[in-house]
């Protein structure tokens, strides 16, 4: 994957600004953004998922420009081809875990059906060992499972990239090991290219082919 | 037995209903609109459609004659291009209504909208899925216990519509006359039979009405 990334974005809250300044450009298949909180790393990622709309500079995946301020473009979120695991998973609490993973697979305006089938998101339930809790809603899951399906509902969607939010700040540290595990042997065994932020430092350790550290909204 | 007592109570509930649909679409609408979108005068919009709550209802429909009523611009209108007069009619009782109980019908729906996790539209949106499609499939189902309970109280509220119903609407039997204002009729005439079956009547449906309410707003998540 090619990212190619240069973003300038000013946010204010009352009379406090803050400044995000961030340039990358990168072929690895594994980066990793570690910042302490309030540092901007979740902003540069929603940045390249299309959910916040920088001021200036552009974003470009492989030969795809996806953003671009000078040229006036600014693709949708819907059209970017990206998944995106927030740091607390934004599982649908109204629908099971099966609707859940089959949420992207049905057009239209109605959710998937409790009894539908679909071949891809039972392959996802089984891969992620989703079987047992399929029927259950997010709120009767533990940490792992919750995870295990936004991992799944994000992956179903066949993403270019997979954007992590924080994604084992939630678990408990033996939760955690397991978790860094399973996403490893995920990441390699799909060859998805993933971009992970982290304040944890172990993290960059397990995945960071190329780790970049954001300070105060810059690269450093 | 008191055939129009029956009349009374079928045409308030012909009322009511027609009053409740109407705020149905139209406080999900202005609801999302105030609890979503950021533009000038947006409080001043929601103290304004709110003033029915703190108004008398008298104060409304005289408003409502001024505005409807044949010399009023929108009546006189209404009136010489398409020959409809909603004076003295169910359909302006229902307007009436209508008015009184939006801001009983918007205000949940703009607190349920405000409580949906702004951050499940947002991984929607990463899915695939389109903005009008995540309204159906996401926001209004996580929304949709709030906004219900909101339109059963509004619901309850039409069927007791009295003073302003009285001045658009009248009290004609069998045409406008409707529950609440065949008990004031009955009390006037000295009709106590009517007017105690029509009381039994009106707190039976109320009762009925607000247990259903009462069951939707607290307890589990929506939707399911």
């Amino acid at each position: 994957m090619l990212l190619d990334l240069d973003i300038r974005k000013t946010l204010r809250s009352g009379k406090q600004a803050f400044e995000l300044a961030v340039r990358l450009s990168t072929d690895s298949q594994r980066i990793v953004i570690i910042g302490p909180s309030g540092s901007g790393k979740s902003l540069t990622l929603k940045a390249i998922a299309g959910l916040l709309r920088p001021d200036a500079g552009h974003i470009r995946l492989d030969d795809q420009i996806l953003f671009d301020a000078a040229r006036g473009i600014d693709l949708p979120p819907q059209q970017r081809q990206l998944a995106y695991v927030f740091q607390d998973y934004a599982l649908f609490p109204h629908l099971t875990v099966r609707q859940n993973i089959a949420f992207p697979l049905v057009g239209g305006w109605f959710n998937p059906r409790r009894r539908d089938r679909h071949a891809q998101a039972d392959y996802w339930c089984e891969a992620f060992q989703l079987g047992h809790v399929a029927d259950q809603y997010p709120d009767e899951l533990s940490g792992g499972q919750k995870q295990r399906t936004a991992l799944a509902r994000a992956l179903v969607t066949q993403p270019r990239a997979l954007l992590l939010d924080e994604p084992f700040a939630a678990l408990d540290r033996e939760l955690r090991a397991l978790m860094r595990r399973e996403l490893k042997e995920l990441q390699q065994r799909l060859q998805v290219p993933m971009v992970l932020i982290t304040h944890d430092p172990e993290d960059a350790e397990v995945f960071g082919d190329h780790v970049l550290d954001l300070r105060d909204g810059r690269l450093g | 037995m008191n055939t129009e007592a029956w009349t009374a109570l079928a045409l308030s509930l012909k009322v009511a209903g027609c009053a409740t649909l109407i705020d149905l679409v139209l406080g999900v609408a202005v609801g999302f609109l105030l609890a979503r979108r950021r533009f000038p005068g947006r409080e001043l919009l929601d103290t304004l459609l709110t003033l029915p709550m703190v108004m008398p209802p008298t104060v409304l429909g005289y408003y409502l004659l001024v505005l409807i009523g044949r010399h009023g611009w929108l009546g006189a209108w209404l009136h010489d291009s398409f020959g409809i007069n909603l004076i003295f009619t169910w359909q302006g009782a229902v307007i009436a209504a209508a008015i009184v109980i939006f801001p009983l019908v918007f205000k949940p729906a703009r607190a349920a909208f405000e409580a949906v996790d702004g951050q499940l539209e947002q991984a929607a949106r990463v899915l695939g899925v389109s903005e009008a499609a995540l309204f159906f499939r996401v926001t209004l189902p996580l929304a949709w216990r709030g906004i219900l309970a909101g339109v059963l109280l509004g619901f309850a509220r039409a069927l007791g519509e009295f003073g302003a119903t009285l001045m658009v609407a009248g009290s004609i039997p069998g045409r406008t006359q409707t529950l609440s204002i065949a008990v004031y009729e009955a009390v006037q005439a000295g009709q106590d039979d009517t007017a105690n079956l029509l009381v039994l009547l009106t707190s039976v449906v109320c009762i009925t009405v607000l247990l259903g309410a009462g069951r939707l707003a607290p307890g589990r998540l929506a939707g399911r």
